[in-house]
Formats: C-alpha cells, structure tokens, sequence
C-alpha cells in the first residue's frame, strides 16, 4: 500500500472582498449578489491575501510543517521535496531549498522546483508519489503553493489569491489516504501565460472554458474512471481545479457528480484561486473530514494545458493522524483581517515605490 | 454593362472559432461556394479583409487563400474598406463580370478575430487617427456620440434603440450559424454594462470570426446552374468624411443614402420594393441610422419603426433576418459579403423558418467606420 502518510494545508488570514474590488473599479453593477454578496461573475464572496512577509515558500513551509507533524517521521528520512508554483519568488534560485532548510529536510535530498500554471502542486505529487511507488526511497514530500498574481482591474484580479498545501508519499501501515490510480493528460493549449519578465499573466478570455479547463478536467477523469473500473457515484467526494465557482460545478455535472459530492473540498467562494494550492487545499479539506474507506476523486487542471487525476481512498490512520495539526477549516474560519483595496495593491506590491 | 448573377453561395458559422485560422475559415466558405455554383470555371477572386495584419499578423491574402483554395494561378486582390470590405470585393467582383473581361468571379470576406489581438485597437484604425485616434475615441464613442445625435434631433428613445438588439437576438434563434443565439429583452439590453453612453454591452456586435463567399457569373453561366437565379438588380457605393466631426449632421449616413440612391436608380427599385434586407448593425443606433438612409422610413422615424415592429419578421421590410452583425456575429471583413448571403439565402426562398415568404427582391447595406464608406446592393430572384 503506498499514498499520503501526512497532509497539511496553510491560508493567509488577510482576505479582501470581491466587493472591494468591484467598487475600486466602478463594477458594482455587473455583480450578482446570490445573497452572500457582490461576487462579479465568479462566485466569490473573498479571497484570500498573503501578507506583506510571506510568499510561496513561506506558505509551502507552513502547509509542509503541518504534512510532516501528521506524519510523524524525522525529516531526515524525507528523500525528494518538490514545491509546484507559479510564483516562486525567484526566476533563478529554487524554493524548494529554502523550503527544506526551514523544516531540517536534507541534505541527502532530491530538490525541484514545479512550474505548470496551476497544476504544479499535483504535478510535485505525481513525482513524489512515483518515486515512493518506485522504492526509490522511503518518503517524498510534495507542495503546492502559490501567491498569485492577477493585474489591477484584470478579471483575474478577482479570483487570484494566496494559500497552500503539503502531502508527505510513503507506503506501509502509515498510509493515510491511498493513491489507487493516477492519470495524466497535456495538450499545447495556450490559454494563460507569462511572458519573462512581466508581472502579470495574459489570458485569451473565454477560450480558457471548453477548449481548455472542461477539455483536459473532463478528458483526465473520463480517462481515470475507465482505467480504476469507478463510475461517479461510487466516490464519497470529488474534487477538480477551482478558478471560480462555476466550472468546477460545471465539470462535475458533466461527469455525474452532484454537489454533495463536491461539497467538503469546496473552498473557491472563501479563499478564490489559489492555483499551484487549489486542488491540493481541496483534498486537504477532504481529508479532514473523509472517513476510512471513503473514495476520493482529485483532478487540477493547468493552463497551456493540463490535468493530474488521481484516486485515492482513505484508511483507517487518516482518523488517529489528522488531530496533530489544525484543520483548512478551522483556519478559514478563524482570525481573519479584512484589507481595503489600498491595503491590498500594497500588500501585493501593486504599486511602483520609488527609492 | 451585362447582367451579373450570383450563382453560389458558402459561409462559415460565425463566433469564436478556436480551431480554424484566417485561411480555414476562407477556404471553408470558398469551398462550400464554389460546390454550390457547381461551374468548373473561376477567371478571378476578390475577398474583403479590414485588418488580417493587426488581427493574425498576416498580410498578402491574394497570394494565401489563392493558394490555399487550390486556385493558384487564378488572380486574386484582397480589398479593404474597413467593415464594408466584403461589399466592397461583391462590388469589385461585379465589374469584372459586368465588364465582360471575366465569366465567373469569387467574391468572399473573411476575419479572423479572436486570435488575442487588442481587438478594439485594430478597429479603431478605421477611424481618422490623426483627429479621431489621437484623442483616445474608439467605435462605441463615436457610434455614442451619433446615438446621442439622433436622439436630440428626433427625440429618439433609450428603449427604441434597445428594440433593435431584441429583434435581431430573436432572429439569430432561427440561424444555426449565427453567433450569439440567446433571446434577450429590452431591459436586459438597458441594464448591460455601460460601454459609451448611451451605449451598452448589448447595443455593440460581438467579436468574430467568420468567412463567405459568393461566385457571380455572366448569364451564359449562371442559365447553366439548376439552383434559383439571383440577379445583381442594381449596386451602389459612396463615401463620407472619414472623421465624424467633419459631418454637416451626425445624425444621418449620407454615404449609404448617396449609395442606396444609386442602386435603387441602377435598378429601377423604390424603397417600398424591397422585401428583405439586411443591413450594417455594428452597433443598435446603426441599424436605426441605415434604415432611415435607405428610404424604408422616413427621417426620425427609425427608433419608433423598430420599436413598432415595422423591421420585425412580420413587418412591412423584415431587417436583419439572418440576426444582423448584432447576433448573427461581426468577422468585420466578411459581414458584407454574409449579409449578401442572407439575401440570396432569402431570394432562393431557402432561409428555413425565418424565410420570408415570396421575397422577390433584396438588399443589402455595408459600412466601413462610422459611415465614411459604405456599399447597397439590391439583388432580385428571376
């Protein structure tokens, strides 16, 4: 038996509202309300904000600390860390050592940096999932972790936000969740990019919907239900990529999956698009309330274009293991600070300070 | 001059067509006509493009879609007039037949627009640049500031110009190819974005992608085809003053009333003889302007016409059946050569449910810019 033997997850506690933003650029109107506020097309009620010291390595380090205190194990033994994101803070220079100084990884370790817009973090568990499957080694750790970026008035603005989360591969009587099957599929899909240098990503509008997102989510899953023999019924929850609240829900309509399915890994509306972190924070989310034997379904999607569909089932360690950190929920739902747009485009260094 | 006829007829669906490129579109559509017209002849080809250069970086479209169709060595002019590109290749492709130099002549239009230019920069360079660009106006201002005109003049309504999106949308039901196929209402229309006031998102036609073609033919050809005969009864062209403020009244498009005076008199037709036309609605007020420019109403009368349904399918001159550029979508090079195809859809008495019964004669009405160019053509089945 081989799977996650430790998981963890970390969310900034500043959030602006949609609103916010939508009043900073005279949008208001175009917002519907759907009765939990103005979310302008997205489905968002907040997002969150990192804060002015943190970035994707802070954040990978948080959701990592808490992946190796579920596990338990020396971080000494862990053989291969690989943090996915889209916004390592350096071009050149990788995060991923800084991260495995902070939590005493190495220095007998296999270090890589991601990149796949936001599937880099399923993309770090792919690789460190092969590796321990492999017997290459006894433990791989994985993050996913991003502070996105959308330009000022951009529609991505809306959505783009900061979070993160960890899972630590191993095999034996400590796993946790089991990975059962993987599948992978790409395409040249060029939806989404950012060119060197530039601080914002481009997007092509409408063309990220059914040629690119619903293409390689619903194609992965199609893909990895006929390969695992599973229809969607017989999975407890689901979760897809979430760069708004509609196209996951779209996804898992298509696939005939309902809501209820959907539910407990279901973070967009409070947090928004935490790329590289979406759908890992999403199965984070699951695992803190999945119960043993409970079958999970993950697939992210990443622009340019692709998808990493994994299904997994939960055992019977996931119960004694998942009180030795702090729930995503209970770090949604506690001490939050609310930013004004000003405080935010400061916070994300969307002004040019001279001197 | 001789008697030109059209004698086939091919289109695109029109909308954002991720998986074909500028020359997919053409060579679809110029296929689709070339098979209709079933002649084994083609002396020549004009097809109308505003701006393949700024929109998919690609100039020299003779050479390309020749090329491409499998045409080459018949010669090929790529024709640009703004948005009325593709009327002005129709028009082209007419004289070469008309002349007598040539038997069987390709006219089509074609763009490609959602390849992620900076589209609505592309457009602009319709306008005057030097006077128009420079100071930051783009074609829903300048279209604003004519709707803004006409309504002081006439006293023309929010909600009459709102009626033009509405009936267009209702059409566009009825085309599977058109672009945008969702019933919209009047207050929906009023309470979309704001773009330029008065304008809103819902008064503006969509960004598409899209080709067509036509292939005209002397009658010795054209009485070889067993499709129904649509003959060009009369064309028409003129121009304006490219920069809106040079204009004596911005209320009205002296270009296409000086363009449908010569092809009403080029074919000996009134205004009250035309029973289906489709005209150049890049924007609602445009398509309330045209109306009144072409005779169907009388000055003024164009926001209270729409509202009254005198240009709805059941209306004494249905306008727009095919959905107009509002719904049925804007490829800018192509909507004059797709509204030419409506007509002849029309005339064949082949438009489906939206067809109306017994048309006769037909017209159609392009514009580039604001109004600074603009095409009429009337066609009548024989």
């Amino acid at each position: 038996m081989f799977g996650i033997v430790g998981y963890g997850a970390y969310v900034p506690r500043y959030r602006i509202r949609i609103s916010e933003i939508a009043a900073q650029w005279g949008r208001e109107s175009e917002g519907e309300t759907q009765g939990r506020g103005l979310t302008n097309g997205t489905g968002l009620v907040e997002k969150t904000v990192p804060g002015m010291d943190e970035d994707a390595i802070t954040i990978a380090v948080e959701a990592a600390r808490q992946a190796l205190a579920r596990a338990g194990i020396d971080p000494r033994r862990v053989g291969a860390l690989y943090v996915g994101s889209e916004s390592h803070p350096y071009a050149v220079k990788p995060s991923g050592t800084v991260v495995a100084e902070a939590l005493g990884i190495g220095p007998n370790v296999h270090v890589a940096d991601f990149e796949f817009a936001c599937k880099a973090g399923t993309e770090a568990m792919f690789c460190a999932l092969s590796h321990v499957k492999a017997g290459e080694m006894e433990f791989a750790l994985a993050i996913g972790a991003d502070t996105s970026q959308g330009a000022p008035a951009d529609p991505l603005e809306y959505t783009a936000s900061a979070g993160g989360a960890a899972f630590v591969f191993g095999r034996g009587e400590r796993v946790m969740c089991e990975v059962l099957h993987t599948h992978t599929v790409t395409s040249d899909t060029p939806d989404f990019w950012r060119r060197e240098g530039r601080k914002y990503p481009s997007h092509a509008g409408r063309y990220t919907g059914n040629p690119a997102y619903f293409k390689h989510v619903v194609g992965c899953a199609e893909a990895i239900l006929e390969k695992s023999g599973a229809a969607a019924p017989d999975f407890d929850h689901v979760v897809f990529h979430m760069p708004n609240e509609k196209f996951p829900i779209v996804a898992a309509k298509r696939l005939g999956f309902s809501t209820a399915q959907l539910e407990a890994g279901f973070l967009v509306r409070e947090i928004g698009n935490t790329y590289s972190g979406s759908s890992p924070m999403g199965l984070a989310a699951v695992l803190d309330r999945a119960k043993a034997g409970d079958r999970i379904l993950l697939v992210s999607y990443g622009s340019g274009s692709g998808s990493d569909g994994f299904v997994l089932r939960a055992t019977d360690a996931l119960e004694g293991a998942r009180g030795r950190a702090p729930s995503l929920r209970s770090q949604l739902e506690g001490h939050r600070i609310h930013l004004s747009y000003a405080e935010y485009a400061k916070f994300r260094g969307k002004y040019d300070v001279c001197g | 001059m001789r008697d030109v006829y059209v004698i086939g007829a091919g289109i695109t669906p029109f909308g954002e067509l991720w998986n074909m490129s500028l020359r997919d579109l053409f060579v679809a559509a110029a296929k689709d006509a070339m098979k209709d017209a079933a002649v084994g002849r083609l002396d020549g080809m004009y097809v109308g493009s505003m701006s393949p250069g700024l929109f998919v970086g690609q100039e020299h479209l003779s050479s390309l879609l020749a090329d491409y169709l499998g045409a080459v060595p018949v010669p090929c002019v790529r024709v640009e007039s703004a948005c009325a590109s593709g009327g002005g290749a129709f028009r082209s492709a007419f004289f070469e037949v008309a002349s007598g130099a040539s038997e069987v002549v390709l006219a089509g239009g074609v763009e490609k627009m959602t390849d992620f230019a900076d589209v609505t920069g592309a457009l602009a360079t319709a306008s005057d640049q030097e006077y128009e660009g420079y100071h930051g106006v783009t074609f829903p201002g300048l279209y604003a500031m004519m709707a803004r005109a006409h309504m002081r003049a006439y006293g023309t309504a929010r909600d009459e110009i709102a009626a033009v999106a509405v009936k267009n949308h209702e059409n566009a039901l009825l085309n599977a190819g058109a672009h945008l196929r969702v019933r919209i209402s009047v207050e929906q229309v009023m309470s979309s974005p704001p773009v330029a006031d008065p304008l809103r998102l819902l008064d503006c036609a969509p960004v598409s992608d899209g080709a067509c073609a036509l292939v005209l033919a002397s009658e010795a050809y054209a009485k070889q085809s067993k499709r129904p005969l649509v003959r060009v009864a009369g064309i028409g062209a003129a121009t304006d003053t490219i920069a809106l403020h040079a204009r004596s009244d911005l209320a009205s498009l002296e270009a296409v009333a000086r363009a449908a005076a010569k092809a009403y008199a080029a074919s000996s037709r009134r205004p009250k003889d035309v029973q289906v036309a489709e005209v150049h609605d890049c924007f609602t007020i445009a398509e309330i302007m045209a109306i009144e420019a072409l005779g169907f109403v009388g000055r003024g009368r164009g926001g209270p016409a729409s509202k009254g349904g005198e240009t709805s399918r059941e209306g004494p001159i249905p306008v727009n059946t095919s959905g107009g550029l509002k719904a049925k979508g804007h490829p800018v090079g192509a909507t004059g050569a797709a509204q030419i195809f409506e007509i002849v859809t029309q005339l064949r008495g082949e438009a489906g449910k939206r067809q109306i019964r017994g048309a006769r004669v037909g017209l159609a009405q392009n514009m580039g810019g604001s109004g600074g160019s603009a095409t009429v053509h009337i066609l009548e089945l024989v």
